[in-house]
């Protein structure tokens, strides 16, 4: 992730990449791209525990704590593509972060690119569970 | 409108069998789509800053015309007072205005009396309202609750309670692949021990029209009395409560021009009286005290507290602007948006439409084979074109087919064939973007 590592820093650096589209059209197709690009997660963890429960489509986030390092791992998937780009976004942010971090994220750069509508809670696709998953996951191994 | 004229065509089974020769509608009985939808400001908006808004999702709810708007506006500023109790003037005119309304609903419906007609926040508490009164009077331990694989979670979710309850089993019958009721095998469901029928007259996830007459036929042979789930007939055809001599109907006000949270429940005049009231409280009572409480009677015994008084008298207005229009005209026009949109979307590659029975009203559901509901919703939403993804309220019967959702548009009669395009270009895009 280069020299780029905090999650303030990492979010600006989605905000870049984002400004370079004017329009909705633009911003979605990178978002799908996003999705594509994060790996699918294996059919083994698609488990209950992983489940992101309060989508209209099917979620799933993983979180391992690397004990060496102290730093979360997170893997996510979904069935539908925007909300696989939604997940690869807050991923990109919090991956490989220590659980502190991760607990305090600030996902204020969702606005800026223009994706606010999928944070209000009715929209149904997961992104503030998902993020709320994370954050849970991150209080645990944070001590 | 009025009653069985209009109920009648369209449960007829030769309503789709239009002799060829039928000359075209006369101009004095053509529906003016352009002069109808002008009556409803929310659909003259752009969404997203310069995007002229399609609105397809009227299954879910309706926008409301100027006549309607005007009359809550006119309500609050004139007459706004409490009901039934005032000897003063303004409480006057809201009783009124309120009893007024009942009346046009008791109209609307083709009931026999107007205090059949009891106001409930909208359907589900209808539905609940049956299930807690009635429904515990009717259905005992070991009796059966019939309701279908079709039903709407707030046509399944009460009686699931109530069988809890009381110790009853829930029978579900089945749809065909088309999205049909297996009538052909409602012998085997309707039982000796058939306590309560409770069926939807219109599918809300297929748009299925369900041949309810014949189901009540059916049930009352062996004088089992039926709930029909009207929320999403009230809006598209003519309602006829004696000619269907249905139990009990309940449908809600939003999906047909009224404000949100009013609704009402018909039932037979015999049952009113004999079921036990809803919940307690002011303005259902005839005496009370301490050593005991007298009820008032019907409609009244289940309106306990301050109604929604407002949202009543613009339900009241709602329904009298929809009995004003040329009913026939108006299904000829729904019914040739439905089969444009039919025709148009079934023409796309790589969609299927769920739900093709031949008798259909104002909802065409959809999936793409690769496309997730919730992309292509979020894709036409960006497009201006308001449509429902998901389960619809309606989890067992899109498990029957083994989807996790479909896309659903559900027109009203202000649709238009224009709007049909310009869902129909958005589908293509979504198909660019995301197949």
């Amino acid at each position: 992730m280069s020299a780029t590592n905090t999650v303030s820093d990492r979010a600006q650096e989605i905000v870049d990449e984002f400004s370079l589209f004017n329009d909705w059209m633009g911003r979605y197709e990178y978002l799908i791209e996003l999705g594509d690009d994060i790996p699918q997660l294996p059919d083994d963890h698609k488990t209950d525990e992983n489940y992101v429960h309060g989508c209209q489509s099917d979620v799933w986030i993983r979180a391992d704590f690397d004990d060496e390092d102290r730093v979360l791992h997170f893997q996510g998937d979904s069935n539908a593509k925007i909300t696989k780009g939604l997940a690869a976004l807050v991923i990109r942010v919090v991956d490989q972060q220590p659980p502190g971090a991760v607990a305090d994220a600030d996902f204020e750069f969702l606005d800026e690119i223009g994706l606010q509508e999928h944070l209000s809670s009715q929209r149904n696709n997961g992104l503030r569970a998902m993020i709320e998953e994370m954050r849970a996951r991150a209080r645990t191994h944070d001590s | 409108m009025g009653g069985g004229g209009r109920l009648a065509s369209v449960l007829s089974p030769t309503h789709t069998l239009m002799p060829v020769t039928t000359s075209p509608p006369t101009a004095a009985s053509a529906f003016d789509v352009e002069a109808f939808r002008a009556d409803f400001p929310a659909l003259q908006q752009d969404v997203y800053e310069d995007t002229p808004l399609v609105y397809l999702d009227n299954a879910a709810t309706s926008q409301k015309p100027t006549a309607v708007i005007d009359r809550l506006d006119q309500f609050y500023r004139r007459e706004n007072s409490n009901v039934h109790r005032g000897v003063h003037r303004l409480s006057q005119d809201a009783t009124d205005a309120y009893e007024s309304a009942r009346e046009s609903l008791a109209r609307f419906v083709n009931a026999d009396r107007t205090e059949e007609i009891i106001f409930t926040r909208g359907t589900t508490e209808g539905l609940n309202l049956v299930a807690s009164t009635f429904g515990k009077m009717t259905v005992e331990a070991g009796d059966e609750i019939l309701l279908t694989e079709m039903e709407h979670h707030s046509n399944i979710v009460p009686w699931q309670m109530l069988a809890e309850e009381v110790g009853a089993e829930i029978r579900v019958l089945p749809v065909t692949d088309r999205g049909e009721l297996r009538m052909d095998e409602l012998g085997d469901y309707l039982t000796p021990d058939t306590a309560l029928v409770a069926v939807t007259h219109v599918s809300n996830t297929l748009g299925t029209i369900n041949p309810v007459e014949a189901l009540i036929d059916a049930a009352h042979a062996q004088d089992v009395p039926v709930v029909v789930d009207g929320a999403q007939s009230a809006p598209h055809m003519p309602v006829d409560v004696q000619a269907l001599d249905a139990d009990f109907f309940v449908f809600s006000g939003h999906k047909v021009f009224g404000p949100t949270g009013i609704g009402i429940l018909y039932g037979k005049h015999e049952h009113l009286t004999a079921m036990p009231p809803y919940q307690g409280g002011g303005d259902m009572i005839d005496q009370v005290s301490f050593d005991g409480t007298t009820y008032d009677d019907p409609p009244h015994k289940f309106e306990a507290g301050t109604p929604n008084i407002a949202d009543v008298v613009g339900l009241g207005t709602a329904v009298e602007y929809v009995m004003d229009l040329d009913w026939d005209a108006v299904q000829a026009h729904e019914d040739d948006v439905l089969a444009y949109a039919t025709e148009q979307v079934e023409a796309l590659e790589g969609v299927r439409i769920v739900g093709t029975a031949p008798e259909k009203t104002s909802v065409l559901s959809f999936v793409f084979d690769d496309i997730h509901p919730y992309d292509a919703g979020t894709f036409l939403d960006r497009l201006g074109i308001a449509v429902r993804t998901g389960h619809h309220c309606t989890q067992p019967l899109l498990k029957r087919y083994g989807l996790p959702g479909t896309i659903r548009a559900s027109f009203a009669a202000y649709n238009t064939r224009e709007d049909v395009d310009r869902l129909v270009d958005g589908l293509k895009k979504v198909k660019q973007m995301l197949g």
